[in-house]
């Protein structure tokens, strides 16, 4: 009676092969409309990529974030964002990215920030990135990514045959694709650790894909005479227990991220957050059921060529 | 047969204690009392709180300063051998002159080579000469000029009795600091941004202050202004430079802030002599290209000991002591990149970090335990078993925990499980296609063991990516992850299997309760 869970761990037969057309037209809609949010709206990159000044206030008081505003009006800044974090509203973040500024001018105004506010406030949190590392985390953050998707596809490529690391390739693309084109819509802040996250969540992807396909595989082998439309809905359904027990622990550690993590890690768990929901969704609707398309019969007797493929 | 061999457990039960033993310390509140080996995780400057700067090398300065004397040596040589020339001048990193005569040019290009090791002299097409360092060289000095800036730095830090700062290079010209604890860092900063080269100059009394601005001034002098804004024109080349100083204090005379200085003997000795020689006229102070204080010498100071006067604070007489002890900066310095976390947010970045972890901990073991009955509670003892080795391997490493950081042993804890529930779902699997209590359990263990490597290997892929592009905080991430991967690999299959064979050995149960 302990295991109220219980049915988490049983076997299921799922008809997953039978809602493929509406999941590949919601994969596409959601792609197109991640694509649009980033070109159109773009990304809220933090100060890590855009360089500029992010400074962290608190006070004993509540703070008026308009006051605070009109008091910091008159400091050098073209644009300014204040926004008010922490439950009892006594903690302001103040951002600026300092487009036209270089480091000793940043530096200039957080002095006169500090001047003009003296001593009313605790510095909890002074962040400066000029302009020129700004411009070069961006770019190890894009090597960064680039690298670990190349090397992900790599590993695939070496594991599975062509079709496989295909269907991996586009579900690895669909998650990266609608996890930065939701924060795109919401407008979370993209820093050096939201990056961190998508790359964990690539990780997290690949390996509940390739869970699937590792079963689809074995069972390629073990039912020669099944359709190919059953075999995936039976490979699907074998490991689709382990797929919501990992999944959800997964996102039980992530949910006590989101809430009770702090403000600092708030992008980087709800990047985690969803690309725990958006992974295992894909690895069965984009990448398991991708493989449809193809006659993996004939893959499978081709296999012989590929020396690690044979490897029990 | 289900069994395992006595050494293996063994093995496993002792990479067990001593990952606890290591992990041990960081549940010991008076680390102080702790030897050094055996301590508890560094924790970040962002869990801390401490101030992180990233100052760049002006490089292009001391090259042109380099280039400039180049120069110098170059009219000199020139003027001695009678070598008519043309456009003799300075570029970014280059000194350029052009010399019609064939002959006079190939003796000119010669003798240019010797000004200084690694010198290269390229003509050109157009007949000009070229005077650069070559690459190597130039590299060399780049290397040299990083290394003696970090010394400086360091001295000039550890004058302020900050506690365990890192101060390293960072490519080919940046530096690196990390003050723990320092909560404001504007002070650092000034310091560190003033080069402290100081001079002892003669003041040209022959030439007048309106002469000299009308051009009427020798080679041998140059006008400078003083910190209250007047003008000083005084002799180029200094009596006695900073170098020579092994000593400076702040100190009082007749009630005013001054600064009291040693020489070593060749600047006593420089320093003596000239204020024998040139009694009566003004000597001049400069610090960074402005002039401190312009004195009338009176009488000779010959003990190579002497005090600064000027306009001086306490405040600001005892920086200058300070930044005349530790040296004069080869190049200044820019700050690139500036955080600062205060101690507050620190400790509640911790607060927030431990709690979220607990309450992560505690939904995984209850969902696994929901979902598995006694396999969850194996699973909890693993996971608890990982999340020591974990910390034991951290400690040990010597690793830096980052918020990021504490993020991934969260993230690690609700992964690891997929191991465990891996080889619970294959063992439900073979008891399904028939196989005995004892087989199944086995083959669970053996045929998941190669999609746990696989599924594992893509995020360790990321972890190592993300370790070698990521900085600070990212870089704690990545190293959790990847340690917390390889910890949760290792107790998923050995620790998990040791319990279940003890269960299997004690209870021999018929069927498996999954």
């Amino acid at each position: 009676m302990i295991k109220i869970f219980k049915w988490v761990t049983k076997d299921t037969t799922i008809d997953f092969m039978k809602a493929r057309k509406f999941t590949y037209a919601l994969s596409l809609v959601l792609v197109i409309l991640s694509v649009a949010s980033i070109t159109l709206k773009g990304l809220n990159y933090g100060i890590d990529f855009s360089g500029g000044i992010l400074m962290e206030l608190k006070s004993n008081n509540k703070i008026d974030v308009e006051e605070l505003r009109k008091r910091l009006s008159n400091v050098n800044l073209d644009e300014m964002n204040l926004q008010s974090i922490g439950e009892a509203g006594d903690e302001v973040v103040l951002r600026a990215q300092a487009k036209n500024l270089d480091e000793k001018q940043q530096m200039a105004v957080i002095n006169q920030i500090k001047t003009e506010l003296a001593g009313e406030y605790e510095y909890r949190r002074i962040e400066l990135v000029g302009p020129q590392v700004g411009g070069e985390l961006k770019k190890a953050g894009v090597i960064a990514s680039l690298i670990a998707v190349l090397a992900i596809s790599a590993y695939i490529w070496f594991r599975f045959e062509w079709q496989f690391a295909v269907g991996a390739l586009i579900g690895l693309f669909h998650d990266l694709i609608v996890t930065v084109g939701l924060l795109s819509l919401l407008g979370f802040d993209f820093s050096l650790t939201t990056v961190a996250a998508i790359l964990t969540l690539a990780g997290y992807s690949v390996n509940d894909t390739v869970v699937t396909y590792d079963r689809i595989r074995e069972n390629l082998r073990k039912f020669k005479k099944m359709s190919q439309y059953d075999l995936l809905n039976k490979s699907i359904n074998d490991i689709f227990s382990r797929t919501i027990l990992t999944g959800l622990t997964t996102l039980f550690a992530s949910l006590a991220l989101l809430i009770w993590g702090g403000d600092t890690l708030r992008s980087f768990s709800f990047t985690i957050f969803w690309g725990v929901i958006v992974g295992t969704y894909s690895s069965i609707y984009v990448s398991a059921v991708f493989l449809n398309l193809f006659d993996l019969r004939s893959a499978q007797d081709e296999k012989v060529l590929n020396p690690f493929g044979n490897v029990e | 047969m289900y069994k395992l061999s006595k050494t293996r457990v063994i093995i496993i039960i002792a990479i067990c204690l001593v990952g606890i033993f290591f992990a041990v310390p960081n549940i010991v509140s008076n680390k102080d009392a702790l030897p050094s080996w055996w301590q508890p995780i560094n924790l970040g400057l962002d869990l801390q709180g401490g101030s992180n700067l990233l100052l760049e090398v002006k490089m292009d300065e001391v090259i042109k300063e380099r280039m400039a004397s180049i120069e110098d040596s170059a009219r000199q040589i020139l003027r001695e051998n009678r070598i008519r020339y043309k456009n003799l001048s300075v570029g970014d990193d280059a000194v350029k002159v052009r010399i019609e005569n064939f002959n006079a040019r190939n003796k000119a290009a010669g003798l240019f080579r010797n000004i200084d090791t690694g010198i290269e002299v390229v003509e050109n097409d157009d007949g000009s000469l070229e005077i650069k360092y070559s690459d190597i060289e130039l590299n060399k000095l780049k290397l040299r000029v990083v290394d003696q800036s970090i010394e400086i730095v360091r001295r000039r830090i550890d004058e302020l009795g900050t506690k365990e700062p890192v101060i390293q290079s960072q490519g080919t010209n940046r530096i690196v600091v990390q003050l723990p604890g320092l909560q404001n860092p504007e002070y650092v900063k000034t310091l560190l941004g003033k080069t402290a080269k100081m001079a002892f100059h003669l003041v040209d009394s022959s030439t007048t202050v309106s002469d000299a601005r009308r051009g009427k001034l020798s080679n041998n002098s140059k006008l400078v202004h003083g910190s209250m804004g007047e003008t000083y024109v005084i002799h180029r080349k200094p009596v006695v430079s900073g170098e020579n100083l092994v000593d400076a204090q702040p100190s009082f005379q007749e009630g005013s802030a001054v600064v009291s200085f040693k020489f070593n003997s060749l600047g006593g000795k420089k320093f003596g002599e000239a204020t024998r020689d040139n009694v009566g006229e003004n000597l001049a102070i400069v610090l960074d290209n402005e002039v401190i204080s312009a004195p009338r010498i009176t009488t000779p100071i010959m003990g190579g000991s002497g005090i600064i006067t000027g306009n001086f604070t306490v405040k600001s007489a005892n920086d200058l002591a300070l930044l005349l002890r530790s040296g004069a900066l080869p190049a200044p310095l820019e700050v690139l990149e500036e955080r600062t976390v205060g101690a507050g947010l620190g400790a509640d970045s911790i607060k927030q970090g431990v709690i979220a972890s607990i309450i992560g901990l505690i939904a995984v073991v209850v969902f696994i335990v929901a979902a598995y009955g006694l396999f969850g509670v194996f699973t909890t003892i693993t996971v608890f078993m990982n999340l020591f080795l974990m910390l034991g391997v951290l400690s040990l490493m010597g690793a830096t925990l980052t918020l990021p950081g504490i993020a991934g042993i969260i993230l690690t804890i609700g992964m690891a499980v997929d191991a465990n529930v891996l080889i619970f779902e294959r063992m439900r699997e073979e008891v399904k296609a028939g196989r005995s209590t004892r087989d199944a359990a086995d083959a669970g263990f053996t045929e998941a063991w190669t999609t746990i490597v696989d599924s594992n290997l893509t995020t360790l892929v990321a972890a190592f990516v993300l370790f070698y592009f990521g900085t600070g905080p990212v870089r704690g991430f990545a190293v959790t992850l990847a340690v917390g991967i390889a910890t949760s690999m290792f107790t998923s299959v050995t620790v998990t299997r040791l319990i279940i064979t003890a269960w299997l050995n004690k209870y021999k149960p018929t069927k498996l309760p999954i």
